[in-house]
């Protein structure tokens, strides 16, 4: 499944998705079958409702589920068969809840896995340090413990302690859901001026279109049992959505994200489903 | 209030605590006997507490042994290891490390139990192996539970150790034993006063101890 893309090697997945299903003992079916690439160096952001499968397909990039037939690949790898603690050392995760421990100072935290990898103290403290200042925590917050910080502060511990190992791949479990949401537009402006930083190759869940339209790449509209509803740019799912379901899930139904012209005046001011002015209209082309 | 008078006056009587026999040497043996069996105990129910409460396997049987040897009459148990094991301290301290692997079996996997998964997923997912899942997250975080059953363990065993002295063992249950052949009921009263004593002495030692064992987060 060659993506297409002008120079080879440029668009290359470094995850792909070979017709992977999950189903459970009870006869539950996470995932029915499922089967997608994640470019190198872009965002791939999996959106659907609670209990689509999104947070199953993620876990098993790095083996914390298994999945019942299909294969993961990683470079072109499968994962199955590849140690799962050495697999996951060099694959960046942030979850929902941050997941810190909460007996370790942010410092210990961050530098988890170089200490496990056997990186002297000094230095994965230093490093640590580096990355505190990379995800705008300020250096005085080293000492604390996690429950010392907001939420905020928490994720980008957890996004912090994701990057300590510079893995190429960075899988994200809404990591900003749990956030109220001024912070959560914070971090969501900020990952993206990092992902400019870092290019790294991210997988990001949410079950929040707004955030996927944001953030993504690539996006993948996911039904009940990950089934894809449809796959594109944010552009393409907005200009041609696939079915009902996209144009449901993505507000186009309750015409929540049409924007309306009003010709008053030299501009065209554009208007919300509430008849609220949120803009003007541009000239084509010109957007970043 | 007479016997009470009289038990205290037996405490408060220097002589009685000097000698072989004496009241000092039964506290140490009793104290003795209470760590050795909570100790084996230990041994025994906490790598086995462990491994049910990280992998989650065999929590069904482990409950099962938890109540079947809560139902355990220490006092007939006693009686039959003695038999069988003849006079000495084989017999006590094995009743007694009996009586003390439920509370600290069920510590051991509960401590476990009580971990937030969302810190254990992150450290798996992190690239931590499952030993260091335990040695680093989950046996840290749940020492103040499991501290909790060591610590119960204790309780129970120290009030128990008087059955020592029925198979012809030391610990003060040999004052209460000889009271109750004499009819001495101050010395049976100063024995249980002393029994009581050093419960409340454990009490505080193991209440200092999951302080000191309690991960910095949880203390606020």
């Amino acid at each position: 499944m060659w993506q297409g893309g002008d120079t080879p090697g440029e668009d290359l997945a470094v995850i792909t998705f070979e017709h992977v299903a999950k189903s459970y003992p009870d006869g539950t079916r996470a995932v029915e079958d499922f089967s997608a690439e994640v470019p190198v160096g872009s965002t791939t952001v999996l959106v659907g409702s609670s209990g689509c499968g999104k947070t199953t397909l993620l876990r098993m990039v790095n083996r914390m589920v298994q999945p019942s037939s299909g294969r993961v690949l990683l470079d072109g790898r499968d994962v199955a068969s590849q140690d799962p603690v050495t697999l996951r050392r060099g694959i960046g995760y942030v979850m929902q809840s941050g997941g810190l421990l909460p007996h370790r100072r942010v410092l210990d935290n961050i530098a988890t896995v170089p200490l496990l990898e056997g990186v002297s103290k000094k230095d994965a403290h230093g490093r640590a340090l580096e990355l505190m200042d990379l995800v705008g925590l300020d250096r005085s917050m080293a000492r604390r413990y996690p429950h010392q910080l907001s939420g905020g502060q928490q994720q980008r511990v957890g996004v912090a302690r994701a990057l300590a190992a510079d893995p190429a791949v960075l899988l994200m479990d809404e990591p900003f859901a749990a956030v109220d949401p001024l912070v959560r537009r914070d971090l969501q402006q900020w990952l993206l001026g990092l992902q400019g930083e870092l290019g790294k190759t991210v997988l990001f869940i949410t079950h929040d279109i707004a955030e996927a339209l944001l953030l993504g790449d690539q996006i993948l509209i996911l039904a009940p049992g990950a089934q894809v509803a449809q796959r594109g740019t944010g552009e393409e799912i907005l200009a041609q959505p696939a079915n009902d379901f996209v144009r449901d899930f993505v507000g186009l139904a309750a015409g929540e994200r049409v924007l309306h012209p009003s010709g008053s005046g030299d501009r065209t001011v554009l208007l919300d489903a509430q008849g609220r002015a949120v803009g003007v209209l541009g000239e084509p082309g010109q957007h970043r | 209030m007479i016997q009470l008078r009289a038990a205290l006056d037996w405490l408060a009587d220097g002589q009685n605590w000097t000698g072989a026999h004496g009241a000092g040497v039964l506290v140490w043996q009793h104290l003795w006997y209470s760590l050795l069996a909570v100790a084996i105990a230990a041994a025994v129910a906490i790598p086995v507490g462990w491994w049910v409460g990280h992998t989650r396997r065999g929590r069904g049987l482990a409950v099962g042994v938890t109540g079947a040897a809560r139902a355990l009459p220490t006092l007939g148990l006693v009686t039959l290891l003695g038999l069988m094991l003849g006079v000495g301290l084989q017999a006590p301290i094995l009743a007694l490390v009996v009586l003390a692997i439920p509370s600290v079996l069920a510590g051991a996997y509960s401590s476990l139990e009580a971990v937030d998964p969302q810190v254990v997923d992150g450290a798996r997912a992190s690239g931590m192996s499952e030993l260091q899942v335990l040695s680093k997250v989950e046996v840290p975080l749940g020492m103040p539970v499991l501290v909790g059953g060591l610590r119960s363990a204790m309780l129970q065993v120290i009030a128990t150790a008087t059955l020592a002295a029925y198979v012809g063992g030391g610990g003060l249950g040999r004052l209460l034993f000889l009271g109750l052949k004499t009819q001495r009921y101050d010395l049976m009263l100063a024995a249980s006063l002393l029994v009581i004593a050093l419960a409340l002495a454990s009490e505080v030692v193991f209440t200092l101890l999951q302080q000191l064992l309690t991960p910095v987060s949880a203390r606020r």
